[in-house]
């Protein structure tokens, strides 16, 4: 059978943990890795007779990402409960936006190996996390109940998506904006943000969806692509063989790289939703959709662009210093100090970003100051210190923290610039290569290169390599 | 004794709180082996504070040297509140309620926690886990519920104030059937922070006292916005007791048409009929109208309360506090936790209530009643906009022999059929002793005003309290 006989539907929840002051309800303060149960309230832990009060900072941050996404902001949002009973969930009803959420109708454009396209973003609201569950043999099931009632706003993606590929693209795209609003940290891994997958396959050019599979706990990128592959060939192989998708969850198993089911359609939950009684519906004026609005930085779409127009760069260096707010930000002084864009452009791409990959830091922590490498980067272009020498200096900056002139002083980097020092360093070369001079004169005109080499030599590269080069030319004649 | 008169006793120095507190405790010790009020008493931490409070001077403190008795589902901090559930048993919670702290601080002294039906389901106080309320005009009766520990405690006169809490007129019923005042505010008037919840919308604390005046001085303290509960609103009523001697001249006051042919007691027709005569006598305009209709207001009501509680009422499941059953597996902790820990009643709600929130059933039934809901709301706004008040029975008839309805949960929902509609509607109402019946059990007359209308509810229910000549001073 063809292979492009099927259709891939995607559609994903993506859950982002909001960076709040305090939680969704109470004012108890969220803290990744405080010790167990010692972030909590008598709100959060869902009490007998504590009550709900809504954290209005989260309610900005939920307006600032759907006017990021372009969402259309409801007038009035409504607090439902969700009913199920697990032992992470203290009062076995989550709080959360149900049939009237709080952003809907929005988009986000992703580039694909297709071109761009555009992904509808079908709503987002805010809903109350869970605890965490862990299961130590001996001690039996624990229960930290810290992260109950941390801010979370959900992300439902329209099923416009086709590929794991767009899917990561996707889940990317949503990442760097969360972090550019500074509304969530972003960090998979820790589970700040979270995605989970809902996959069909449909004959192509079907209007009828098929029936619907979901994965969770895909927490990377490369999870989200390869998990979705797998299941795309799990059902293309069903229903080429003539059976049935059955309507399941399934988990990714990171450790062996496949999907593991975690439960049918038989033990879906009737979540019997209500409106919350506890809290009156949400009524968002004009102004406060303003004030979000002002909250919201340049975002990388439009950064993106403005440095291509601004600095002259090509997409995929915009692309790459856009990725993360902080390097972009630390980019623009750097080039605005020099106002050498492109020269800026290859120091931090390559020299600072391959540094913070070594480390593993955020640039935020970053050893160099914008301020020091914009210096570095003007000794360099005046000839102070030799492009070599640069390097040396911007390794030491990062061990050492200090600015680039005392670094140069310290190591005595400085670029000999003076002729009569390099004439003498010349002449002395001269009269140690006689046959390379007269073979030279003879016509030889490529051993210019092998006497600058040799001046750089012994000047132990502090020789300024044009002025070198002139001095040698003008004594052997062009 | 009523607030009041401990008031001018201890602004003129005759008594101390710490002696009043004692005369309360001992009048607990001797009455409440037959009454069975309290599900528990705290005489030591009480008798402390009341001897604290003798060093101090009432000035400032509008409840100064109060002993008051609090019904068993608002959280008191460090003493058990069980919702007379097993579920609960043993738990104490870490912290109180916004009405428990406005009490101390306005110098009340918490003398016990009151027995009641458990989570505030019942209309009878038979449905507690531990005992059973009897009616202190007659021991072989009940007390109504579910705040009849909170009701018969001051009916006894062993303290002169409670707090009840009404959720479809659990304040009100056992008020009537007691002989006492019990008022229900606006929605909203009272934090609920603290209060166990039974269905979060309906559910307001309130007290119960021996006069209207009293009912009005612990309305000042105990009401007002709280940051901690997003539906309390704004606190504009101002001092409650002020202006309740205004009397009914001019005021307007709505009767349901056809009241002679209501399932009521020839009593309560009686006493009906003799107070809109002395009403009219008064200068006060009495018209007869059509009240909303109150058998899709009981049924609106069953259907919302239950569902709100099977949501509510789901965090009882032996995870993190008071009762677990033994279990090999989570699955079976759930069940057995909840099977022993609650008992008929509210499994029986808890189970309807789950009914009607579950798919396919949720459109039929919840949906229905909040827009039975809402046609009840407007039909009260826009009564309210031509009347001051309502006035009709709290309760079809006097008490009932416990054990008699026990087995009958129609019977005794429809109990509720002249209260709930307060609490649909979010409306104050307050419950007036009336009279008594043929057999010598109490019987009440219920007001109802608009939206935040405590003050003229109170005036009201001052002018009743005068006609029927009670004034706080039946059993004593
Ligand atoms: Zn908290």
């Amino acid at each position: 059978m063809n292979e492009n006989s099927y259709e891939t539907v995607i559609g994903l929840e993506v859950h982002a943990q909001l960076l709040t002051e305090t939680k969704l309800f109470c004012s108890c303060r969220p803290e990744y890795g405080a010790d167990p149960n010692t972030r909590v309230c008598p709100v959060c832990m869902g009490l007998p007779g504590a009550l709900p009060v809504l954290n209005k900072e989260s309610v900005t941050m939920a307006i600032m990402m759907g006017l990021a996404l372009e969402c259309d902001i409801a007038p009035e949002s409504v607090f439902s409960r969700k009913n199920y009973f697990y032992p992470d969930c203290p009062k076995n009803y989550q709080i959360s936006m149900y049939d009237k959420p709080l952003c809907g109708n929005g988009s986000l454009k992703i580039e694909t190996d297709a071109g761009e396209r555009t992904i509808g973003v079908e709503r987002i609201h805010l809903e109350d996390d869970s605890g965490k569950m862990s299961h130590e043999t001996g001690r039996g099931s624990l229960v930290d109940f810290n992260r109950c009632g941390v801010p979370l706003i959900e992300i439902v993606s329209r099923p416009d998506i086709r590929t794991g590929g767009e899917a990561a693209e996707y889940l990317m795209r949503l990442q760097q904006i969360l972090r550019y609003l500074g509304i969530c940290d972003g960090n998979l891994e820790e589970g700040s943000m979270r995605c989970d997958v809902n996959i069909s396959l449909r004959r192509t050019g079907s209007g009828k969806l098929g029936t619907k599979t979901e994965i969770k706990n895909l927490n990377s990128f490369k999870a989200v692509q390869k998990g979705i592959e797998f299941e795309v060939e799990r059902q293309r192989s069903l229903l080429e063989r003539g059976k049935r998708v059955e309507q399941i969850t399934n988990l990714w198993d990171q450790d062996r790289g496949r999907l593991v089911m975690m439960r049918s359609k038989e033990e879906a939950h009737d979540y019997r939703y209500f409106p919350e009684p506890d809290l009156l519906p949400l009524e968002v004026q004009g102004e406060w959709i303003e004030q979000a609005r002002e909250m919201i930085p340049e975002l990388p779409i439009e950064r993106e662009r403005r440095f291509k127009n601004e600095y002259g760069l090509s997409s995929y260096d915009c692309g790459v210093l856009c990725a993360d707010k902080g390097v972009a930000d630390y980019f623009e002084i750097v080039a605005k100090t020099t106002g050498l864009a492109k020269k800026s452009s290859n120091w931090v791409m390559r020299e600072v970003m391959g540094e913070l990959n070594n480390l593993a830091c955020a640039i935020e922590d970053f050893p160099v100051y914008p301020e020091n490498l914009a210096k570095l980067i003007k000794l360099v272009q005046d000839g102070t210190i030799s492009g070599s020498a640069g390097r040396e200096v911007f390794e030491e900056m990062i061990k050492s923290g200090g600015g680039p002139e005392e670094i140069i002083k310290r190591l005595g980097l400085e670029q000999i610039s003076n002729s009569i020092e390099i004439e003498s360093i010349i002449e002395e070369i001269i009269s140690d290569h006689p046959d390379e001079v007269s073979r030279y004169r003879e016509g030889k005109k490529k051993l210019l290169g092998f006497f600058v080499g040799q001046v750089m030599k012994k000047s132990r590269g502090k020789a300024n390599p044009k002025l070198a080069r002139d001095i040698i030319i003008g004594k052997l004649g062009g | 004794m009523s607030i009041s008169e401990l008031r001018k006793l201890y602004s003129e120095n005759k008594v101390k709180p710490s002696e009043v507190v004692r005369s309360c405790l001992d009048s607990i010790s001797s009455n409440d082996s037959r009454i069975e009020a309290f599900i528990n008493v705290i005489p030591e931490d009480a008798m402390k504070r009341a001897r604290h409070l003798d060093l101090e001077s009432s000035g400032g403190m509008p409840l100064y040297g109060i002993p008051i008795a609090v019904k068993d589902n608002i959280c008191t901090k460090g003493y058990e509140t069980t919702c007379a559930s097993k579920i609960l048993e043993g738990y104490r919670p870490p912290y109180n309620a916004t009405v428990v702290d406005r009490l101390l601080e306005a110098g009340a002294v918490i003398l016990g926690k009151t027995n009641m039906d458990e989570f505030a389901m019942g209309s009878s106080t038979e449905n507690s886990a531990y005992k059973i309320t009897k009616n202190p005009y007659n021991t072989e009766y009940a007390p109504g519920g579910s705040s009849g520990g909170s009701a018969a405690a001051v009916a006894a006169s062993m303290v002169p104030v409670s707090l009840g809490s009404d959720t479809g007129g659990s304040i009100r019923q056992p008020a009537s059937l007691c002989g006492v005042v019990g008022l229900k505010g606006t929605y909203g008037r009272v934090s609920r922070y603290g209060l166990i919840a039974f269905a979060s919308s309906l559910d307001q604390i309130g007290p119960i006292t021996r006069t209207v005046e009293d009912s009005a001085a612990v309305m000042n303290v105990i009401s007002g916005w709280d940051s901690r509960d997003a539906t309390t609103i704004p606190d504009s009523t101002g001092d409650l007791t002020r202006g309740i001697e205004k009397g009914a001249e001019g005021m307007k006051i709505a009767v349901p048409r056809g009241y002679e042919e209501m399932d009521v007691a020839g009593e309560i027709k009686e006493i009906l009929k003799g107070t809109i005569e002395k009403l009219e006598a008064e200068n006060a305009n009495v018209e007869f109208v059509e009240l909303p209709d109150m058998d899709a207001s009981i049924a609106c009501y069953y259907i919302l309360a239950n569902a709100e509680a099977s949501s509510n009422l789901a965090r009882y499941d032996g995870v993190k506090y008071a009762f677990r059953a033994e279990s090999e597996s989570l699955e079976e902790m759930y069940e057995r936790t909840r099977g022993e820990g609650f008992g008929d009643e509210v499994k029986r709600r808890v189970l309807l209530g789950t009914y009607v929130l579950s798919a396919g059933y949720y459109d039929a039934y919840y949906k229905k009643a909040q827009q039975v809901r809402a046609m009840i709301c407007s039909k009260f706004e826009s009564l309210f906009s031509r009347y001051d008040l309502v006035m009709l029975p709290t309760v079809p008839g006097p008490s009932f022999r416990i054990g008699e309805r026990i087995d009958n949960p129609i019977e005794m929902y429809l109990s509720d059929i002249f209260t709930t509609p307060a609490n649909i509607a979010g409306l104050p109402a307050i419950s007036v002793p009336a009279g008594f019946a043929e057999n010598g059990l109490p019987l009440g007359i219920q007001l109802l005003a608009g939206y935040a209308g405590e003050a003229k509810l109170l005036r009201g229910a001052a002018v009743l309290e005068r006609m029927y000549g009670f004034n706080g001073n039946k059993t004593e």
